[in-house]
């Protein structure tokens, strides 16, 4: 516990991240929340005026809004879904004896150190290629014609690229977890004659909630906001089938230069990471009991 | 001797299982490193080699010759490794306070500050690119870094928080009563003790950092786009380049697979918030 | 040199307090344990005297000096700390240095002082090893020795034996109150081990609940204790405690009587009782005997006692050793033997 002394210096020494964070979260916020009150364009400055919630109605009853908003829930449950199996059936797989698992680990956990932009580049050109890419070589050889990926499934193609990168995390976090399962309770099943099945649905998969549901919130946090592999790929084409809600933002903004509307959209989108956050803060909470 | 043959097989089968899992799993990156090695031609030829094929170092002396590469891999550095640093310089002080000197807000302060790392970046976007246009900041390393130990300073917090509520706070105590100040218990005992954990957020960080795709792409053009953004820039690229982009994606990518191998534990302990130990 | 006095201290955490105003004087020299159950405060209160905690009110003199606001630093007192919090990247030499070193002593002074007190704590052959390859026994030695060689007014022990096993622990006891005999020095012990306190202190200072029940000699405690908290906590087993009803003018609530003062026979006694369980030590037993309507007494007897389970046998206190305790616990002066009748 603390004297007096430690404490005044405690408070100092907290306080250039609390004032950093605290400006940084603020001023920024509340200037995007005054320029969503206002028609203001890039392009004709100066001539801003206030006209009340019209950013926020055009905003979300534009149909790009509605468009962006479910590849936004295609997005990230389609991530989640992919990440969320596969890294329990790696984790699962991981966990059990045998030879070379480092050399595995390696390979397993690379794809979530290559910068997004490469991956995506990756993909999109030396794999997906509708015409040059090795998908399509081997499409080919096999006598089907190849997919245009990104023109006929972009978004599914983006899902693929992100839970590719994603993968990794989700595994590691699973696997850690698992890890920490006591083995006793597992030998304690099979005296009782519980097969593998019965096993993993009543001890492992409850063991794992905790991890699970802190993957999928995490996971959750950080895919509302997928950019760059949108940026690099379609650009949100054809049309808006592969936008979500902060590309949309971004084109508005910096594309369109309406800056208006572009923070009308980011107050929404403020709104709805903040729901998501609520239930991790939740989680966060405690776990800080320990 | 029955068991002993049981265990092997199901060992046999489940190494069959991972290593073909993990090869499906790496091989993007494999291909890439293989075909940084190809000639253009080569790179997009129909029946595509593993091995056999004329290996050259071409793409590479192409793209640090031809392009400003090796500016954009040192704006990487320096973006990463100077928010990394000026993030521990704030963050350390704040997580000693808050692991040694717990208040009743101690928990809630620390979740506040992971709660700002949860703000999506597009609700700011606006005023950052307003900010950094009128204040001469777009395309500068120094706004970057900014920038960058901003968006990491709540996962530093956090991380060496844990990490420093695992030293006993009762080795501290002692070197109070053996005479030393609040700075010699600092120099010579909370930091060689903490020494490892500062290091592994210092790698963590490096690691987003260089990684990092929002603000590296729009904050920055020729002058201080780091690796992130200037390998953005061959999406729209003219004519063969497949081998080019495997050479320029190689080495962005090479330095962190090497770093991210020592820092999964760090990784967890990061970015899973204590969901897992 | 080592004469410690708190005066009026309390210590409150927010809206609980947790040490009532406490008094006491620690003359120079003696050895006195702060013995109690958990929370009772004793830890807190020792680490106030080391100064790691703030005082709430009263005052905490050292040698005659007020030091109730001096950092810890400087107030001349050591402590081995119940992990012993040995600083586990330095050798054990620049455990013991370090203390040495903060207080600006010669590099030779310090080499000499380090090779005297690894020869009295035997520490001689690990100098070179780090904390985490020692034993539990050597890094509490190292722990001791880094505190010795500060030649302090005050030694303060906080647990510092609740860490060993069993045998470890004898062996320490011993060790601690030699090394009392050839120093000298004030020590003040915290344990809530009330055989470490009675076999190791001059002096022992029985809290209960942030206040101090009873300061006093081991056997001062043990024959005259001031209340049932007291005669309760001292003395293994535990005393024999029988309620009784207040009759006419005798206060008298509650009886105690100690396990090693009650006579056991097969023909008569005051109580009759069945043998239940037997715990035979060798050296001695202790049997534990169902009373009709007064619950379970523990007896103990030479190691060689008949006595089986369910055996009907008859209880009877030693005369004058029996307690008498009123309403509220407090012990009420010797009667004699046979005042009352159950």
């Amino acid at each position: 516990m603390a004297t007096t002394n430690s404490r005044a210096l405690a408070r100092l020494m907290l306080f250039p991240s609390v004032a950093l964070l605290l400006v940084w979260m603020i001023v920024p916020l509340c200037m995007t929340l005054y320029f969503s009150f206002l028609d203001y364009n890039l392009l004709t400055p100066g001539n801003e005026e206030f006209i009340g919630f019209l950013n926020y109605e055009f905003f979300l009853t534009d149909p790009a809004f509605f468009a962006s908003f479910f590849n936004t829930i295609l997005l990230v449950g389609g991530v989640l879904f992919i990440t969320l199996g596969g890294g329990i059936g790696l984790a699962i797989l991981l966990d059990q004896a045998i030879w070379g698992r480092n050399y595995v680990r390696i390979m397993v956990l690379a794809p979530f150190f290559v910068m997004p932009t490469v991956s995506a580049l990756v993909w999109k050109n030396m794999l997906m290629n509708p015409v040059n890419g090795l998908f399509a070589h081997f499409a080919i050889w096999l006598g089907f014609t190849p997919i245009d990926f990104f023109a006929q499934i972009p978004l599914l193609s983006i899902i693929f690229i992100v839970s590719w990168q994603w993968l990794p995390f989700a595994a590691l976090i699973l696997l850690t977890s698992i890890q920490s399962l006591d083995r006793e309770q597992l030998e304690a099943a099979d005296l009782d004659g519980a097969g593998p099945f019965s096993k993993f649905y009543y001890i492992v998969l409850p063991h794992l909630s905790r991890a699970i549901t802190a993957v999928i919130l995490i996971e959750t946090i950080f895919l509302l906001s997928i950019f760059a592999e949108i940026l690099v790929t379609t650009s949100g084409g054809p049309g808006y089938e592969s936008t979500n809600i902060t590309y949309l933002i971004y084109t508005q903004s910096l594309l369109q230069f309406d800056v208006g509307g572009g923070s009308a959209g980011g107050i929404v989108a403020v709104i709805i990471a903040n729901i998501v956050a609520i239930f991790l803060m939740r989680l966060i909470g405690k776990n800080l009991e320990d | 001797m029955m068991s002993i043959n049981k265990s092997n097989k199901s060992k046999i089968i489940y190494t069959f299982f991972a290593w073909s899992i993990s090869s499906l799993i790496f091989f993007p990156i494999l291909w890439t490193l293989i075909t940084s090695f190809k000639t253009e031609a080569e790179a997009i030829s129909s029946s595509p080699s593993l091995f056999m094929f004329d290996w050259t170092l071409e793409n590479y002396a192409d793209v640090l010759a031809r392009s400003p590469y090796f500016n954009h891999f040192w704006n990487s550095v320096v973006i990463s490794l100077g928010s990394s640093i000026l993030g521990l310089l704030i963050a350390v002080p704040a997580a000693w306070s808050m692991a040694f000197v717990q208040t009743k807000r101690t928990k809630n302060l620390l979740m506040w500050m992971l709660s700002t790392k949860m703000l999506p970046p597009v609700g700011v976007l606006i005023p950052i690119y307003l900010l950094f246009r009128d204040f001469g900041l777009l395309d500068t390393k120094i706004g970057l870094v900014v920038v960058m130990t901003l968006i990491n300073l709540p996962i530093m917090v956090w991380m060496l928080y844990t990490y420093f509520r695992e030293i006993p706070n009762e080795v501290l105590e002692a070197s109070r009563m053996d005479g030393a100040s609040i700075g010699e218990e600092i120099w010579y005992i909370l930091l060689p003790i903490a020494l490892p954990g500062i290091a592994s957020t210092l790698l963590l960080n490096v690691i987003l950092a260089w990684n990092e795709a929002f603000w590296t792409l729009i904050l920055t053009a020729a002058d201080a786009a780091p690796l992130t953004a200037f390998i953005a820039s061959y999406s729209s690229p003219e004519g063969l380049f497949y081998a080019k982009l495997s050479a320029a994606s190689a080495m962005a990518i090479v330095p962190i697979l090497i770093l991210g191998w020592f820092s999964q534990k760090q990784l967890v302990r990061g970015l899973s918030f204590g969901a897992v130990k | 040199m080592g004469s410690i006095n708190l005066k009026q201290v309390t210590k409150s955490f927010g809206d609980v307090n947790v040490i009532k105003p406490i008094d006491l004087e620690i003359k120079d020299g003696e050895f006195i344990v702060f013995v109690g159950p958990s929370g009772c405060g004793k830890s807190t209160l020792l680490r106030m005297i080391a100064g790691l905690e703030d005082t709430t009110s009263g005052n905490i003199e050292i040698d005659g000096q007020d030091a109730t606001d001096t950092p810890p630093a400087k107030r001349g007192l050591a402590m081995v700390f119940q992990s012993y919090a040995l600083y586990p990247h330095m050798s054990v030499r620049n455990n013991i240095a370090f203390p040495l070193k903060r207080a600006k002593v010669s590099k030779d002074e310090i080499e000499s002082k380090i090779a005297n007190v690894a020869k009295i704590l035997n520490l001689s052959d690990y100098l070179d090893r780090k904390p985490g390859q020692l034993s539990g026994g050597q890094r509490q030695r190292v722990a001791i020795g880094r505190a010795i060689v500060r030649q302090p007014s005050a030694f303060l022990f906080d647990e510092p034996l609740s860490n060993l096993d069993a045998s470890l622990r004898v062996n320490m006891r011993l060790e601690i109150s030699e090394l009392h005999k050839t120093l000298s020095t004030t020590m003040i012990y915290v344990t809530h081990d009330q055989v470490e306190a009675m076999t190791m202190a001059d002096r022992i200072a029985v809290f209960n609940g942030g206040i101090i029940e009873q300061v006093g000699s081991p056997l001062e405690l043990y024959n005259t204790p001031i209340n049932k908290f007291v005669a309760g906590f001292i003395g293994s087993p535990k005393m024999n405690f029988i309620d009784v009803d207040s009759t006419g003018d005798d206060p008298t609530c509650c009886l105690g009587i100690r396990p090693e003062h009650i006579d056991i026979s097969t023909e008569k006694g005051t109580w009759a009782g069945k043998v239940g369980v037997i715990e035979h030590l060798g050296s001695e037993t202790f049997l534990h005997v169902h009373v009709e309507n007064h619950g379970t007494f523990t007896v103990k007897a030479g190691g060689d006692c008949p006595f089986v389970y369910g055996d009907n046998v008859f209880l009877s206190a030693i005369e004058n050793k029996m307690l008498h305790f009123d309403a509220a616990g407090v012990t009420l002066p010797q009667k004699s033997a046979n005042a009352v009748s159950i």
